[in-house]
């Protein structure tokens, strides 16, 4: 469905006297077979809407090729745009135009008859869970109804592969549940393969079959959720003693366990190191502590998240990775215009706060 | 080319639909040179021997027409950038409809918007005492609307390269300014001073107003008649490329 190969886009930013080029996307390759689901994930400023212009031709690329849905999007862009659906960020509908009116046009733009777009949409508009909301204007809309009704829009000419562009940002954690469902719906139903970027790491775990992770414009890996927090190197084991003095002790008991670079380190009390296959270990090391009359506030085990692979492949956690763009380069967000407060509430975006004996594993 | 009708008249009836919904700022537009007519005509009736001329609403109405033709279609952009913004043309530019379509149904709903307020315009100066040419009004009409459209492609491809208010307020501001004080809307150009006369005569739009005075006063024999439809058509075509270009361009 999509055959990427050596993406590059540059812009050009001026700051002060300095005129800067920047690298938005440095060399992304993609592929994306038919009825997969792939997230997109990375940081803001990463380079995801830049590529996704890219692959929806409304970016002609500095470099490199790519061929979406069969057409090559530099040379076919009209085939390309008759093949997909898009979903920007901004959305589609005018809030202030009533919703079916926008669908409708929509659709006729692309050259089908009023009455089959008409038709169409208001069965999208039923599966959509938009029942009645045909003539309601968009700023009447919930922030979750009126993204359901941006994907309508995009889904209108029946394309065979959509692209979803930070579909949930702003949506609080019903809605997003809620379209979740709905986005698994399209392949599950409709069989059509989907392209979403984010960056939330729940949403990559909870929607993707195939995670791509991308940072500073480069694709960093590119797997499955659970291969991927299988490259991190064993679960995170967490003791809180209850007399701090014997934290020395403790943590020459845990270092058995933990064979990797990493090893142990005593974070406000806490010893803490990660273990391979954990759910295994933790028994004997628990007989081991108990032996050495060491007594235990707490024990907590966290499954790797997408977090700790995004940290062990770039060396910064998403979340730092979020709140300062990387040092060097500037301002590697030109061109995405991303309108979203920086993390919207009930967002679990970081996890080793999260006092869980079990990660977010799907 | 029917895919190009169709394309545009689809972009047509959505901007029209979103304009009859909202017709504050139609009612506003035409509400200025229904005003200037009203408030500012008679003063000109004892001065207009000066200015060789017989009628002040024969010469006023097409200036006033001209004013509403480059003024209203000025400020189309601004809600483009509305559309910008909620995502509008992206989601249009991502279907595979014409770029200049695109443009040209916005295009359309402007030129239809200036038609029906030059309409009320000449109605209303007719019934204040205008005398004028039936050919020549018509011509008149054509030229402003060429000029409007022109006025109005440019307006939008402003809006499209800005992106913002705040930025094109100022910049419409400022082209507006000598485009009302050298293209002699208000008063003819001839009774000022050569300096500024020559001035003015750099100014395009300038040679509209005059073109369509002289139709409107059913004088087609004259120089100006042929300066202003080249000046109309030239801006027509060159805004029009303007403002295709920018839906075009890779990052509008």
């Amino acid at each position: 469905m999509i055959e990427a190969r050596g993406l590059v886009q540059t812009f050009h930013t001026r700051q002060g006297r300095q005129k800067a080029e920047v690298r938005a996307v440095d060399g992304v390759d993609l592929d994306v077979a038919e009825g997969e689901v792939v997230g997109f994930l990375g940081p803001n400023g990463a380079g995801k809407t830049t590529t996704l212009r890219i692959l929806t031709t409304l970016l002609k690329p500095t470099a490199g090729t790519a061929r979406v849905a069969g057409y090559d999007v530099a040379t076919q862009s009209e085939d390309v745009r008759r093949s997909i659906g898009y979903v920007s960020q901004a959305g589609g509908a005018f809030s202030g135009a009533r919703a079916g009116d926008e669908v409708v046009d929509h659709g006729m733009l692309y050259g089908l008859p009023r009455r089959v777009v008409e038709e169409r949409g208001k069965r999208l508009f039923e599966q959509m869970d938009l029942p009645g909301l045909w003539t309601r204007m968009p700023k009447n809309m919930s922030g979750g109804q009126k993204r359901r009704l941006d994907i309508v829009m995009g889904l209108i000419h029946e394309p065979n592969l959509v692209f979803l562009d930070e579909p949930t940002t702003g949506l609080d954690p019903q809605a997003r549940a809620n379209l979740w469902q709905h986005i698994r719906d399209l392949r599950d139903r409709l069989g059509v393969t989907v392209l979403l970027t984010t960056h939330y790491l729940d949403e990559a775990d909870a929607l993707s079959d195939r995670i791509v992770i991308i940072d500073q414009g480069r694709v960093v890996a590119s797997d499955t959720a659970a291969n991927l927090k299988a490259q991190v190197a064993g679960d995170l084991v967490d003791l809180e003693l209850v007399d701090p003095a014997l934290i020395p002790r403790a943590a020459e008991k845990l270092a058995v366990l933990a064979p990797g670079p990493g090893g142990v380190e005593v974070v406000d009390g806490h010893v803490r190191a990660r273990v391979p296959r954990a759910g295994r270990a933790i028994q004997g090391l628990l007989r081991d502590l108990d032996g050495a009359g060491i007594d235990l506030e707490s024990v907590e085990v966290h499954r790797p998240t997408l977090d700790d692979v995004f940290l062990a492949l770039t060396g910064r956690s998403l979340r730092e990775a979020e709140s300062a763009p990387s040092g060097t380069d500037g301002q590697p967000r030109a061109g995405e215009h991303e309108v979203q407060p920086p993390t919207p509430p009930g967002t679990p975006t970081a996890t080793p706060a999260a006092p869980t004996t079990e990660g977010a594993v799907r | 080319m029917s895919t190009f009708f169709r394309e545009s008249f689809i972009v047509f009836r959505r901007q029209l639909r979103m304009n009859l919904r909202n017709p504050a700022w139609v009612i506003i537009g035409m509400l200025q040179p229904v005003l200037y007519l009203l408030l500012f005509g008679p003063l000109l009736e004892p001065l207009i021997g000066q200015f060789g001329a017989q009628n002040a609403y024969t010469f006023f109405v097409p200036g006033m027409l001209v004013q509403l033709g480059i003024f209203g279609a000025f400020f189309a952009g601004f809600s483009l950038i509305g559309e910008w913004r909620e995502g509008v043309i992206e989601a249009e530019r991502v279907t595979p409809a014409s770029r200049t379509a695109l443009l040209v149904g916005r295009l359309y709903r402007d030129l239809l918007q200036l038609l029906v307020q030059a309409l009320i315009l000449i109605a209303l100066g007719w019934a204040m005492g205008m005398v004028a040419s039936g050919t020549g009004m018509v011509l008149g009409v054509a030229l402003t609307l060429l000029l409007g459209g022109a006025c109005a492609a440019a307006s939008n491809a402003l809006a499209l390269t800005t992106k913002s208010e705040d930025v094109m307020a100022p910049v419409i501001n400022m082209v507006m300014m000598p485009v009302l004080l050298l293209s002699g809307i208000l008063l003819p150009m001839t009774i000022g001073p050569a300096w500024l006369e020559r001035a003015s005569d750099f100014m395009p739009i300038r040679h509209v107003v005059d073109a369509v005075r002289s139709s409107f006063a059913g004088d087609f024999a004259t120089n100006a008649l042929g300066w202003g439809i080249g000046w109309s058509v030239a801006m027509f075509v060159l805004a029009l490329w303007w403002g295709t270009a920018t839906f075009r361009r890779e990052n509008a």
